[in-house]
């Protein structure tokens, strides 16, 4: 379904973020991607769907070879492709039912999306995601008036709405409290079953990625460095991925359904700047 | 580290000697450079009309009261130019700055090098050249009236307009344009859907707060010749009419108040 | 969940943004009225405006081609009084502001002081510099010294208001603290809201600088010195070709002082 072959990315600074990732991923297959900060996986996510441009090395989703595709013809194949994103990434101001509609711009023209008059498929389409995802009284409020969890429904139900062969998932529970977590993973689990989706999630927490998927690929500076089911995960393989540091506890953890890597819990906030949308006095004051 | 307390510094100070030196040298400069713009500037000054001034003032103010109320009404028109030099001037400048300010910030400039330079530099003319004498040369050109205020009005606030709206499209968030961009949008959609709902509230912010300044800018332009409350006060100060410069300027702070309030309570509104 | 099926919806509209439809169409037909009214009585004399257009070419040829040196000694002495005047009203209105910011501070200022500074700020603020100078040119007579005063008067309303508002905005903890070691009246403003307002306060003064250079070349359109005159005097002599070397020389202060303000303010801060 997804292949990449031998993709490299290097930024302009010089950093090399990959080097030489081949892979491939089976129609109906979750992959969990995991990795230190800084091996690569955001970078990874984002060359597929090309919002980061790969140096070299070729995507391939379906027949179609994304890393070849001109403006007009990427914009058609990221429909194919739906992105779930670490702090949701919805739009703030807009109302939730803009937000899952959103995820069917590249299938109606500027004007009908500038008045808001969607087709009536994606109107229930999106009616029914809503549902699907549990927000369906939601539907008029503000994006920026849900709590976390609500807000990453929103954001997969906007995913979904794209109707899509591939999901994208870049740190789903980053920002969200241990309960939610799982049940935010465990809904992105059920919906690519339901409907055979291939998925690949980024996800730093390691038991969490044990307890969802199937298949885990371990990425250390930018070079593949494991690939293979949760229980082949074992001290010397996380030492491989992540370097020395005892992981017993981890490991274990990975077996029991409530207890949580306290490391996770104290990175489960959520302080994230709000868009300056108040004039502020200086910047006033400062231009006459 | 047990060492005696004798062993500390009994002085300390802020700055080390050389940087209080620096301190002190750089303010000689400002009183130097003062004293010097001073003694420049009164070359041709004659004290003697300074001296006399409070005499003056008392005079003047003898004749500015009592204010001719009867003045009154045929101030209305000249008001009601005034607000609409205002009004449209801010509406004509709204609709040249947004393509301005999309063309100058950096996250949506079609080029950093060559398109951004020449936005910026349209700001910079724009807003370095205050209303009247944009008033001076659009009068000279096409002739007197409120249509050259208007467009006096427009041709100044938008560098205004354009530069606050540019800075607030960079401060957006970026992740938002990111997730719209990868459903597959078009450029004219993201800017629709990811960009817009950031930036409106801003937007409006500063259209309204710009109206305000207007307002007071409109109120002086007819000095020049461009319509409005400026032109009656031209008028009375040619004649010295005194009385009637008090009126005009009684309804200048009135206008400007309500306008000042009606800004602040739409900005409230809005934010 | 839903009493309907949500699948059988198909039809979505977008909240309005005023609720009450009456008073959404109040303010619509509100605005349409006044446009309508507002456009109708500007009369435009387009026969005018047609013959402005060769005059229009003219200045954009003299901006292209600016003329700076049939005029020089008078665009000389023009930007020598606007220069100066510019410092000087600078230097004395942030002198007067302090003390006015200071006690227009509602934390720190007793209610007397703090009403009368108030009112020297409101009285500042509410006309534009070029009223001001009108007054002021007919109490000290033409020329830069009317000018530097009108200045002078504006900076206080705008930088007093600031000032006053940060003092107001500081964080009070800080010099809550400094009262708690037992600090006189001085002490804290001197240790508790001086290092916390100074940057800003260096920030604004430049920017007033700024401000006052381009106010600078207008007031002087009522006799009250300054590249304005100049100016004024070659548009009525329709000497476009200086006119627009003036207005080139204005611009390009003016991004010369904004450059190096914002390079200062990041060195101060």
């Amino acid at each position: 379904m997804l292949r990449l072959v031998n993709l490299t990315k290097t930024y302009r600074t010089g950093d090399r973020a990959l080097t030489d990732v081949s892979l491939t991923v089976e129609p109906g297959q979750v992959v969990g991607l995991i990795g230190p900060s800084g091996a690569g996986k955001s970078t990874l996510i984002r060359c597929i769907n090309r919002l980061v441009e790969p140096s070299s090395g070729q995507v391939f989703l379906g027949d179609t070879e994304l890393t070849g595709l001109g403006r007009g013809a990427l914009r058609r194949s990221r429909r194919r492709i739906g992105m779930i994103f670490q702090e949701y990434a919805l739009v703030e101001r807009l109302t939730v039912m803009e937000n899952v509609l959103s995820g069917r711009l590249g299938y109606v023209g500027f004007w009908r999306s500038f008045f808001r008059r969607f087709p009536p498929d994606a109107v229930s389409t999106a009616y029914r995601l809503l549902d699907r995802v549990g927000l369906s009284d939601h539907v008029d409020k503000r994006a920026d008036a849900l709590s976390g969890g609500q807000r990453q429904r929103v954001g997969i139900a906007r995913a979904l709405a794209q109707d899509p062969d591939l999901l994208l998932i870049d740190e789903p529970t980053a920002s969200l409290d241990p309960k939610t977590s799982r049940q935010i993973m465990r809904l992105i689990v059920e919906i690519c079953d339901e409907s055979g989706l291939p998925a690949i999630i980024n996800i730093h927490d390691v038991a969490l990625a044990q307890q969802f998927v199937r298949r885990i690929i371990g990425l250390q500076a930018g070079r593949v460095v494991f690939d293979g089911p949760p229980d082949q995960l074992d001290e010397t393989v996380l030492t491989t991925i992540y370097g020395e540091e005892d992981w017993s506890a981890t490991i274990r953890t990975a077996h029991d359904d409530d207890a949580v890597d306290p490391t996770e819990q104290a990175e489960g906030h959520d302080e994230r700047e709000t868009p300056a949308e108040i004039l502020d006095r200086e910047r006033m004051a400062g231009l006459s | 580290m047990a060492g005696t307390p004798a062993s500390f510094p009994q002085a300390w100070r802020k700055r080390t000697t050389r940087g209080e030196l620096l301190l002190w040298v750089g303010w000689l400069a400002l009183v130097a450079l003062f004293v010097f713009c001073w003694e420049v500037m009164n070359e041709n000054t004659m004290w003697f009309f300074v001296v006399d001034a409070p005499a003056q003032a008392l005079d003047l103010g003898s004749r500015m009261v009592p204010p001719r109320w009867s003045y009154l009404p045929a101030l209305m028109k000249p008001l009601w130019d005034t607000i609409n030099m205002a009004t449209l001037g801010t509406l004509l400048a709204i609709v040249m700055a947004i393509p301005v300010a999309f063309l100058a910030a950096r996250n949506t400039t079609p080029s950093e090098r060559f398109v951004r330079p020449v936005a910026l530099l349209g700001i910079v003319a724009s807003r370095s050249i205050n209303a009247l004498i944009w008033a001076l040369l659009l009068v000279a050109i096409i002739g007197p009236g409120v249509p050259a205020g208007v467009v006096a009005i427009a041709l100044r606030s938008v560098g205004f307009i354009a530069k606050l709206l540019y800075e607030a499209i960079e401060e957006i968030d970026a992740s938002q344009v990111e997730a719209v961009t990868a459903t597959g949008a078009s450029s004219a959609q993201v800017i629709d859907y990811a960009i817009v709902p950031q930036i409106l509230p801003a937007f409006a912010g500063i259209c309204v707060f710009r109206w305000d300044i207007n307002i007071r800018e409109s109120a002086v332009l007819g000095l020049v010749g461009a319509g409005g409350l400026g032109l009656a006060l031209q008028d009375s100060l040619n004649v010295l009419a005194w009385p009637q410069v008090t009126v005009i300027f009684v309804l200048i702070l009135l206008t400007v108040l309500v306008s000042e309030w009606v800004s602040a309570r739409v900005r409230h509104a809005i934010i | 969940m839903t009493t309907a099926s949500p699948a059988n919806r198909t039809v979505w509209r977008r909240p309005p943004f005023i609720t009450d439809p009456r008073l959404r169409w109040a303010i619509y037909g509100g605005a349409v009225v006044y446009l309508i009214l507002a456009f109708a009585t500007i009369d435009v004399n387009w026969v005018r405006v047609y013959e402005g257009l060769d005059r229009g070419m003219r200045f954009v040829r003299g901006f292209l081609v600016p003329d700076f040196t049939s005029r020089w000694s008078d665009i000389a002495q023009g930007m020598q009084e606007s220069l100066t005047m510019t410092v000087t009203s600078t230097v004395v209105g942030i002198l007067i502001s302090v003390p006015i910011g200071i006690g227009a501070a509602r934390n720190i200022a007793p209610m007397p002081v703090y009403l009368f500074c108030r009112g020297i700020i409101a009285l500042s603020r509410s006309f534009q510099e070029i009223i001001i100078a009108i007054l002021f040119v007919a109490m000290f007579g033409f020329g830069p010294f009317a000018g530097f005063l009108t200045l002078s008067f504006a900076t206080i309303g705008f930088l007093s208001k600031l000032l006053a508002e940060d003092i107001e905005d500081i964080d009070e903890a800080q010099a809550e603290a400094i009262r708690a070691t037992g600090a006189g009246w001085w002490q804290v403003v001197n240790y508790g809201i001086q290092p916390q307002v100074m940057p800003r306060l260096i920030g604004l003064s430049l920017y007033r600088l700024d401000i006052n250079f381009r106010e600078s070349s207008v007031i002087g359109i009522v006799g009250a010195g300054g590249i304005g005159a100049t100016l004024n005097t070659a548009m009525d002599r329709y000497e476009y070709d200086s006119a627009a070397a003036i207005l080139i020389m204005i611009i390009i202060i003016v991004m010369i002082a904004e450059y190096s303000s914002s390079f200062i303010r990041k060195w101060v801060q």
